[in-house]
């Protein structure tokens, strides 16, 4: 079972890897656009296509691999449908931050140490600073920004995702 | 259109300015206004026009008719807490928080009758007299505000490569191509003093003689736009609202030290940024003000855009150019400098963004038109994102030298909630604490050093009574630590190891030992990093032990916290009056440090407890009470 779904994924990820990859020259400097683009398709960075990738561009996997596991955007585990992402920058930090964070995640039901849900629905981070301090503390979730939160708009606003999700 | 050459474009600017201006409507499409549903009050606008069958020109306008309107979308207004904000022009009337119900009424009342709709209008009661301020001009936040950089910012459309040039866009650029040696340039930007607005301050005259001086086949430049400190978004707003402008500084840097080519490293955090910025390339490309031979002269440009993907110490100089060539975003030894090696080995210089925005307003007004703001060791004006416990938080632009006790309490509007001033974090996570005792303080490079503190990029966090320093600091640490790339030990374990010690203060279990350690720690891992990240990574600490030591003592030996933030420094306590001796309490306590026997009231054993609040759900006759701990009954 899981050997068929890694391969079906692997056949499919190669083409839009190719497609990627030829967009960008081949070109090593671009490594860090050609994963943004590979994860946007994704939604993660499975391992198989990075030792593709450092193949293509004629670097070794070990470079591939520190790349991708530096930079804070990218992640080698699938990642939710939708990514709520929480500033802990200072202003929201000083504005009550974790509280929100704290909401997010028991209106999630996320355990200790899980960032993703079950059902592959949300993944839930916190970032340093969206660049919307004046509206602290503030979330976004899928690259939308909610600002001037309280615990009721947050879990006001995850639940009428939830209904959505539910509802279709 | 396509610009041959200077005459051209000076042609073309002149008839863009001759042509009559509608009246305006202004929405405010900054990410602060977007998130509050500025959308929704565009469309609105847009169909209320429509239907009264007024004509909207979506761009400007030629029509002197007066059922004519321009509406327009812009970058950030700067006060962003009050937003959706509309603006209507020629008048400069301001409203705030409007909804798309709103709309209807604006049309009505101020575009054709031309009253004020009172209740959408910055309002301020001051001793039971409510007082109006609809007039831009009047309003307190603008009043002390110099905006040199951000002068296009909330009040062009930054989409439109017509609107920047009608604002005398792209006329520095024309100036510096056809008329001026790359020397020349150089001699200018270093004749107004404007020194890096990144943090350091380094004369951005002084860096592109460096890079000038080097012989090379290719050189580049970089304009950073990493903005990774937690707090700031001066950089974001500029890119968002004025994206030429910034086109136009790296542009004109790029012919000074003489490259062809050109970067903005965008941070991933960005989109709205990353897609403003690519239009305005593609309209400044098709307008020939990018590409080959500019103007007709023998300058030709290109600019890449590279998207960061959340490193924070990308910002630093040597891990950005790392990051542009593809690799991990690591900082490398100094020197040699970027100046002399940098991308793919080749002459590089690096500038923030808002220090690029200053160049061409240098370069079209001159040297000493800059050198009449602010002070003579630091010229010119600073953008800051003031924020935290302040009324007026946002993006404010000021001229160096103001008064910390002027941005914060004129400008900001002062302390929200009748709370008092305790200090502001200035710099970010390298940057410092200053307190009451500098509130007169005038904010430049240099003052700001020898107070311990630093300009940074800008970002300046309000904090008041109910703010604890202690986990300020702590705060910070965290971030550097989870930040520091790990190259260099002092920076890697340091941080750490501070870290270490700052939470043991805000649990509650340091002793004096470990306050005289953090201090010994802070100062090796100042001295011993190899990058900005570590060197400055102590400075929160450090000044925070300066001008708050009590503070910290107070955690310490008493186990309180003066601001009630530490939730170690509660006080769960069971009071036997009401106490009915019903033993819930002591069967959910999760490290079973309540005890007691039936009829005899129960007690929490106060040094194993471990302030869960369990106890204090659990009891049905609300005989639980919290405490914050107090000096005296230590
Ligand atoms: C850890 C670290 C992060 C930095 N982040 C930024 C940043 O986000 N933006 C920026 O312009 N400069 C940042 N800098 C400073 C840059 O390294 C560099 O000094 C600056 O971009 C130079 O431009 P300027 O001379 O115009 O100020 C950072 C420095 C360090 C050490
Ligand atoms: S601190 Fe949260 S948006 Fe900046
Ligand atoms: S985003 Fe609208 S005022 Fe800042």
């Amino acid at each position: 079972m899981e050997n068929n779904t890694g391969a079906t994924t692997l056949e499919r990820s190669f083409e839009k890897v190719n497609e990627i990859l030829k967009k960008h020259g081949y070109q090593p400097s671009n490594l860090i656009a050609i994963l943004q683009e590979i994860q946007a398709e994704y939604r993660y960075l499975p391992e198989e296509i990075l030792t593709y990738v450092a193949t293509a561009l004629g670097v070794s996997p070990a470079y591939v691999y520190g790349v991708a596991t530096f930079y804070a955007q990218f992640s080698l585990t699938p990642k939710g449908k939708h990514i709520i992402r929480v500033c802990d920058g200072t202003a929201c930090h000083v504005k009550g931050s974790s509280q929100v964070l704290k909401v997010i995640r028991e209106t999630l039901g996320l355990e200790e140490g899980k960032d993703t849900t079950d059902d592959l629905l949300f993944t839930v981070e916190t970032v340093a600073c969206v660049g919307a301090c004046a509206l602290a503390p503030v979330i976004t979730i899928d690259d939308q920004v909610y600002g001037l939160l309280d615990e009721k708009k947050v879990r006001e606003i995850i639940e009428a995702i939830l209904e959505q999700e539910g509802g279709k | 259109m396509h610009f041959k050459d200077r005459a051209a474009l000076e042609g073309y600017i002149e008839q863009l300015k001759s042509r009559p201006q509608p009246r305006r409507v202004l929405v405010c499409m900054g990410t602060g206004c977007l998130a509050k549903g500025a959308q929704k009050v565009y469309q609105s606008f847009v169909e209320t026009l429509q239907r009264k069958g007024l004509n909207v020109e979506v761009d400007m306008d030629t029509s002197e008719s007066s059922r004519h309107f321009a509406l327009c979308s812009t970058g950030c207004m700067g006060i962003c807490e009050t937003g959706p904000r509309v603006r209507i022009e020629p008048e400069g009337i301001q409203y705030l928080r409007v909804s798309p119900e709103d709309v209807e009424e604006i049309v009505e009342e101020t575009l054709e009758k031309g009253n004020i709709v009172y209740r959408l209008v910055q309002q301020e009661t001051i001793n039971g007299e409510t007082r109006y301020w609809p007039l831009v001009k009047d309003d307190p936040f603008y009043r002390k505000q110099v905006r040199v950089v951000l002068r296009n910012c909330g009040s062009i459309d930054p989409e439109s490569i017509d609107e920047y040039l009608r604002n005398d866009g792209y006329r520095a650029l024309a100036k510096v191509v056809t008329s001026m040696t790359p020397d020349e340039v150089i001699a200018e930007v270093t004749k107004s003093g404007l020194r890096g607005r990144g943090g350091g301050g380094f004369p951005t005259g002084r860096k592109w003689q460096f890079a000038r001086m080097v012989k090379a086949d290719l050189k580049y430049v970089v304009c950073n736009g990493d903005e990774g400190d937690p707090g700031a978004f001066m950089n974001r707003c500029l890119m968002e609202g004025d994206p030429h402008a910034v086109l136009e500084g790296l542009a004109i840097a790029g012919y000074a030290i003489g490259a062809r080519e050109g970067f903005i490293y965008v941070r991933a955090e960005y989109p709205l940024a990353v897609n403003r910025l690519r239009k305005a390339i593609e309209s400044a490309y098709q307008a020939g003000l990018l590409g080959e031979n500019i103007l007709g002269s023998d300058f030709s440009f290109d600019i890449h855009i590279k998207e960061g993907a959340g490193a924070f110490v990308c910002g630093e100089e040597t891990a950005l150019i790392a990051s542009i060539e593809g690799k991990r975003g690591m900082p490398r030894p100094r020197p040699p400098y970027p100046a002399q090696s940098g991308l793919w080995g080749k002459p590089t210089i690096i500038n923030n963004v808002e220090t690029l925005a200053n160049v061409p307003q240098i370069i079209l007004n001159g040297a000493e038109w800059f050198r009449s703001f602010g002070t003579p060791s630091s010229p010119g004006t600073k953008t800051f994102a003031l924020t935290g416990k302040v009324k007026n938080t946002g993006l404010v632009e000021v001229p160096m030298g103001i008064t910390l006790r002027e941005l914060v309490f004129e400008v900001g509007g002062g302390i929200p909630g009748n709370k008092s001033f305790k200090a502001v974090q200035i710099g970010g996570p390298s940057g410092g604490c200053l307190t009451e005792a500098h509130l007169d303080l005038p904010i430049d490079y240099d003052s700001l050093c020898s107070a311990g503190a630093i300009m940074g990029s800008g970002g300046l966090v309000v904090l008041d009574e109910d703010t604890c320093i202690v986990e300020v600091a702590r705060f910070f640490m965290s971030f550097t630590q989870s930040e520091s790339c790990g190259k260099c030990v002092p920076c890697r374990e340091g941080t750490k190891h501070l870290l270490g010690l700052l939470q043991k203060i805000v649990n509650g279990t340091a002793s004096m030992e470990d306050l005289e350690l953090l201090e010994e720690t802070a100062q090796v891992v100042k001295d011993a990093s190899l990058c900005g990240l570590g060197k400055t990574a102590p400075n929160p600490v450090l000044t925070t032990l300066r001008y708050f030591r009590d503070e910290y003592i107070d955690h310490i030996v008493h186990r309180i916290c003066p601001a009630h933030v530490c939730q170690a420094m509660k006080e769960y306590r069971i009071d036997p009056e009401k106490c009915k001796s019903c033993g819930k309490c002591a069967r959910v306590c999760p490290v079973k440090c309540i005890s007691g026997r039936p009829r005899i009231p129960y007690v929490i054993d106060q040094d194993r407890c471990i302030k869960c609040g369990s106890c204090f759900e659990a009891c049905p006759f609300d005989a639980i009470t919290v405490e914050w701990r107090r000096k005296n009954h230590e």
